[in-house]
């Protein structure tokens, strides 16, 4: 299973990817990690026939705070993100939920940007991003622009990206110091893609709910809010029978997704269970 | 007492195999580099049934790199089928059991129709294996579909679509086994029980593909085939008829094997059609599979449907069991009889009652052809047998562990007959060992029943569930026909022993030097090996079946034994002593009785030389070395009990083991760390078959499974601990008593996983009588969904 | 025709020079360009993780990196764990715990196990367990591999003595 030939290239900035991409137009993919690219390359699923590698690209590979914002470049490594004291401080919902991306080694390579962009049903990222209420930054030939986690993930492998577009950096809001996480995933190995996932933040104000955001990987074929579960919880305070209409609620409004692992019942019947679970370990 | 007083065998000697695999050294099929070496790369069928009309190999024989390209129809025309490649019967078998194969000859390439997805039609050689899959994407097949045959029960159903036409039948085997009368006693019997069972197709996946290598040399007319195989003298005979050629100008040798476990135990349509090439086009040939080839054309395994019917008491006593099983064998049958013969054989198990029928229906069907994996047809006999001892407690509100202590061959009664053939013709007897014990002590090994039930009772009131699931199993080893052993004194003195086996990591290289040593009592350095390689040994058999350290082990005694008279003969000579007066000691022949009296092994050999300065007693022809051939009487019994406790978080489907005890026999052990090794890991790929492990195939043919994104091999976090206790009841059938143990436990994880799921949703009545055991399925048992 | 790229990088503590299709893998560039044969190909497809490497000492699989992405990097494959010819605690303790049966899963394991335990000195068996299903093995059931790779930890922290009454015999 060797990959189709193709021409490469190595820019160093920004700019000069661009430049490439604009050159090359459909022709041309970008490469961050390779952990999903490259497999499908080698089965040739995919034959681009030039190739813009994003690894020499330095710039993109930084993790920042400022002010209440942290900043990440896109092609940070995830074990970068793993390990860093930065967001194991200010992100520490992100410093769980990188833990169940893949393994290790393919942490080592496999980045931030590239996981985002990529948009995988099942990836835990951008589920994170979409819980923590994140943006990206994407550049392009007129500039740059920021899209918020609600409006990049569109569809299974789908993002409203332009093909002339680079994700160049991703920004999260750092998390309150007195905000309750939790995140739970069900898959058939440790370290698959989530056949169901539910990452959750809650901040409270005088023993009540104050802001509640749910967020899925693998139930649909987007990465979700819960919105109706979210709106159940504000306000309220957070006891078995909220969490268990949340839950509920989670079920009944998400569009579950039927493959080889699960029917959209059983999808559906997991969304509410790690919704209840999650809820119930933040509260802990 | 030294080490070397006590004997090697039965000592945990660190592998001698380890210092080349841990530093990267190791010889596997793809890190051969032959000069002027090209790279095949074959062209499968997309499609699952249909007739080749045409293939157009004219771009691809045009792309960069590519040397020589052939298509099926054009092979076909110089290259018949080989014939005989199954496994032969022996007339024992074929005159006591009734039966009628059907044994369609696969050609190397498809020529007139495909009966896979996978299933090669062409084969490109090019410079490297990049450019060979440049080029396999411009050929051009063009098939006329036939639908697909994708169940065996359909296949053999009026107005299906038939693979092997000339057949005018999908059903290519039908046999019945019986003792008894099975009908009057299902009649007569106070209870019955009908089930239907599958244990669905999944297969071995070693981490090292298939491969091989061949190079033709001209100036000699001489091949050698490297391949990554279990059997190296059953290809060479096969080779000796495609490539006509005396086997003695053919070399078939198998280096570092990653891994076989079965699916490399035959010989395939790509073992023969490198070498052919090989010597048509006059240059090294590799082939190296890869992982999505080798999801759809090395052989699966597995996938039975059983329609069990019982009769038994109100002591849930078995009275009859009556089976009806379909093996979907896919579209050819590699290995003939072997794994529906052992399903059905293996089905009695360990338990003692008089009436029994099976009957085994093989099936061609438009697959991936089955083929032994690891347990070879008895993992579908235990799930069908185990599943019912849990039935049989169920229905009578009795418990499985009590049902089975019931049923089985009390250690009294030991050796057993069981009254029906095994595959070799020889009456099966079950020849040594204590079945009950085995389940006392894995009962112990979980923290005893009563504990067990007790704890389960407390969590089911809590709305936890918690199950036991226990799986017993008798296991023929060390199938004969026979194994080849040479021994030879080198002139250094050292002890060299060619075998007829073939290694795919089990360690065989420290065993067998283990078991020289003994014989010989010199060191295990002091031995040299050579196994799987036709150039060191003439005739031998291989290894499949949990045979080697069996068969080999008594060849190497045969061998020992003959070879030990003449050396001491010599030795008699030189010392002028009787050879009574005589033992071995040291790596040297001494007088009894008389340390420091003794004559190297060194210096035997020299005097065993032909020539002027021999030194050998009159009359005695020269040279010191040996070859024997051991050719058991018949099988020997290995048994085992697995036991494990699992916790079922039933919202979300997963599964937990908190337990799993296996209790296991294998009479003498040689290496017991490496003995563990081998419980391990057919454990876990047994686990993986219980729970994770499946090839599905959709109504047209298609293979479901491209990638390991779909075949779901168990890691590290996905298995638990095993707690292993052992038993030793010699075997009495060969020399050391031993008795094999590279099948044993993967055969029994997928009956012990349902029995405990089952176990757990007891008071539900939810039964899981198929495999894999899925999360949702779990989830299914307890909620609506 | 593509243009081949030019690699410079240091593999097992030598400078190497490679030229090779941008397309060729990293795991082919080391099997075929340098002939360390060591790092064996399991699926290609990044899941088996047999062919995982140390890449600026970090375990990746080397059958999802282009040889192109090498350039300027520090490699290190099984080949050069050992150090004048002595095994390194990982490998000495696969060896004494029997945690390899084919052997071909073993480069990997053995990357992934040296990258871990310089993450985490002091793993538990459930951690060990985790790190370790980056690699699959069909042999051994993992259960020795876990066992050798807390031995290791354990003789790297210094709390194991190299006795020479060791019950292990040698061959």
């Amino acid at each position: 299973m060797k990959p189709s030939p193709f021409d490469y290239h190595a820019p160093t900035t920004v700019a000069a990817a661009l430049d490439l991409l604009r050159e090359f137009g459909g022709d041309a993919r970008l490469l961050a990690g390779g952990q999903t690219l490259v497999p499908m390359m080698n089965f040739r699923l995919a034959a681009p026939s030039v190739i813009v590698d994003l690894n020499r690209v330095k710039e993109l590979d930084f993790i920042e705070a400022s002010g209440d914002v942290v900043r990440i470049g896109a092609m940070t490594r995830q074990r970068t993100l793993e390990f860093s004291p930065l967001i194991a401080e200010k992100l520490p919902l992100l410093n769980k939920v990188i833990r169940m991306v893949g393994h290790l080694p393919t942490r080592s390579r496999g980045t931030v940007g590239g996981s985002l962009a990529n948009a995988d049903s099942a990836a835990e990222l951008p589920m994170a991003l979409q819980v923590l209420e994140g943006e990206v930054v994407v550049a392009g030939p007129n500039g740059q622009r920021a899209i918020k986690a609600a409006d990049l993930f569109i569809d299974s492998m789908v993002t409203s990206l332009e093909e002339d577009e680079i994700l160049i950096e991703v920004r999260l809001p750092v998390m309150s110091p007195n905000a309750r996480f939790a995140a739970d995933e069900f898959s058939r190995r440790r370290g698959d893609f989530a056949i169901a996932a539910v990452a959750t933040v809650l901040t409270f104000e005088e023993g009540r709910c104050k802001t509640a955001r749910l967020a899925t990987a693998g139930v649909s074929p987007a990465s979700t809010r819960l919105s109706a579960a979210e709106q159940l919880l504000e306000g309220e305070v957070i006891d078995a029978d909220a969490i268990a209409r949340a839950g509920e609620a989670a079920a009944e409004a998400i569009e579950p997704m039927a493959d080889r692992n699960a029917s959209e019942a059983y999808r559906r019947h997991l969304t509410k269970t790690l919704t209840m679970r999650v809820l119930d370990r933040a509260m802990q | 007492m030294s080490k070397a007083e006590r004997g090697f065998v039965g000592q945990s000697l660190l592998r001698r195999e380890d210092q080349r695999l841990l530093t990267g050294e190791g010889q596997f099929v793809a890190d051969i580099k032959l000069s002027g070496m090209l790279h095949a790369v074959f062209v499968r069928s997309q499609v699952a049934h249909g007739r080749i009309r045409s293939v157009d190999l004219s771009a691809a024989l045009a792309a960069p790199g590519v040397v020589y390209a052939i298509a099926g129809p054009d092979l076909a025309k110089v290259l018949t089928p080989v014939p005989d490649a199954q496994l032969a019967l022996p007339k024992k078998w074929t005159t006591r059991v009734q039966h009628k194969f059907l044994n369609p000859q696969q050609p190397l390439l498809a020529h007139d129709k495909v009966r896979h997805v996978g299933e090669a039609i062409a084969v490109i050689i090019a410079e490297s294996r990049y450019q060979g899959e440049d080029a396999a994407e411009l050929v051009m097949v063009d098939i006329d579909g036939i639908d697909a045959v994708v169940d065996p029960q359909a296949g053999i159903a009026d107005g299906s679509p038939v693979l092997h036409e000339q057949y005018g039948t999908n059903l290519i085997g039908d046999f019945t086994v019986s003792k008894g009368n099975v009908e009057a006693a299902l009649k007569s019997a106070p209870h019955r029980l009908k089930r239907r069972f599958h244990h669905h197709r999944y297969g071995a996946l070693p981490m090292e593909c298939r491969g091989v290598v061949s190079a033709y040399d001209k100036r000699s007319d001489t091949i050698t085939i490297w391949s990554s195989c279990q059997v190296v003298h059953w290809l060479r005979r096969e080779a000796s008829t495609v490539l006509d050629m005396p086997e003695a100008r053919i070399r078939s040798v198998a280096l570092d094997v990653g891994g076989g476990f079965g699916v490399k135990g035959h010989v395939y349509p790509e073992d023969l059609l490198i070498p052919y090439l090989a010597r048509e086009i006059g240059r090294p040939i590799k082939w190296v599979e890869d992982r999505h080839e080798h999801l759809m054309s090395a052989c699966h395994s597995r996938d039975q449907i059983h329609e069990v019917d019982v009769g038994f008491d109100d002591d849930g006593r078995l009275l009859a069991f009556n089976d009806e099983f379909y093996v979907d064998c896919g579209a050819w049958n590699p290995i003939g009889s072997g794994i529906a013969y052992n399903t059905a054989v293996h089905l009695p198990g360990p338990y003692k009652f008089d009436h029994f029928s099976v009957r085994s229906r093989i099936v061609a069907t438009n697959k991936v052809p089955n083929a032994p994996y690891r347990g070879a047809g008895r993992p579908e006999a235990t799930f069908a047998m185990e599943r019912m001892m849990d039935l049989i407690a169920r229905e009578l509100n009795l418990d499985p562990a009590e049902v089975r202590f019931r049923n089985m061959v009390p250690a009294a009664e030991m050796p057993y007959s069981l009254g029906l053939p095994y595959r070799d013709g020889e009456p099966i007897v079950y020849d040594s060992g204590d079945y009950p014990e085995s389940l006392r002590l894995a009962l112990d090994g979980i923290g005893g029943l009563e504990a067990f039930r007790e704890r389960q009772r407390a969590a089911r009131a809590e709305g936890r569930y918690l199950g036991l699931g226990i799986g017993c199993y008798v296991e023929g080893t060390g199938v004969g026909p026979f194994e080849g052993a040479t021994i030879r004194i080198d002139p250094t003195g050292k002890v060299y022993l060619a075998g007829g086996a073939c290694p795919q990591g089990q360690g065989m290289e420290t065993i067998f030097s283990q078991i020289v040593a003994d014989a010989w009592k010199v060191n295990p350095k002091d031995v040299v090996v050579s196994l799987a390689d036709t150039s060191s040994i003439s005739i031998g058999f291989g290894t499949i079946a949990s045979r080697s350290t069996v068969t080999l082990s008594g060849a190497i005694h045969g061998a020992s034994d003959s070879l030990r008279k003449k050396v001491f003969a010599i030795a008699a000579h030189m010392l002028e002593c009787s050879t009574e007066d005589l033992e071995l000691r040291n790596g040297a022949v001494g007088l009894l009785g008389v340390p420091g009296k003794e004559i190297s092994l060194a210096s035997i050999a020299k005097a065993a030389r032909p020539g002027w300065d021999n030194n050998r007693p009159a009359g005695m022809a020269a040279g010191l070395e040996e070859t024997a051939y051991f050719e058991p009487p018949t099988v020997t019994w290995a048994y085992a009990t697995h036991a494990a406790i699992v916790e079922i978080d039933a919202a979300l489907g997963r599964l937990e083991i908190q337990k799993y005890v296996i209790v296991h026999d294998c009479g003498t052990v040689v290496n017991p760390m490496l003995v563990d090794g081998q419980i391990h890991g057919g454990f876990v790929q047994g686990l993986g078959g219980a729970v994770l492990e499946e090839f599905n195939y959709d109504s047209e043919g298609q293979l479901l499974a491209g990638s390991f994104m779909d075949y779901l091999c168990p890691g590290a976090s996905d298995v638990p601990h095993v707690d292993l206790i052992h038993m030793h009841f010699p075997s009495p059938l060969n020399p050391l008593g031993v008795k094999g143990v590279g099948e044993g436990s993967a055969i029994a994880p997928p009956v012990v996983i349902a029995n405990a799921v089952s176990d757990a949703f007891s008071e539900r009545g939810v039964e899981f009588n198929d495999t894999p055991v899925r999360p949702e399925q779990i989830v299914r048992a307890v909620f609506e969904v | 025709m593509t243009q081949p790229v030019e690699i410079k990088c240091v593999v097992n503590g030598k400078p190497v020079t490679g030229s090779c299709e941008p397309r060729t893998l990293l795991a082919d560039f080391l099997r075929e360009n340098l002939n360390l044969t060591g790092t064996h190909v399991g699926c290609e497809h990044g899941v088996c993780g047999v062919c995982s490497v140390a890449v600026n000492g970090h375990a990746v699989r080397s059958c999802l990196m282009l040889a192109a992405q090498a350039h300027g990097a520090e490699i290190t494959t099984i080949e050069g764990i050992a150090r004048n010819g002595q095994f390194h605690p990982v490998q000495k303790a696969f060896h004494e715990n029997h945690a390899l049966q084919c052997g071909f899963c073993t480069p990997g394991m053995l990357a992934v196990s040296i990258d871990f335990l310089s993450t985490n000195a002091s793993p538990t068996e459930e951690e060990t367990r985790e790190a370790l299903s980056a690699v699959i093995c069909r042999c051994t059931g993992y259960q020795n591999i876990v066992k050798a790779v807390m031995a290791a930890a354990a003789e790297m922290r210094g709390e194991t003595v190299r006795s020479d009454e060791s019950e292990l015999a040698h061959v």
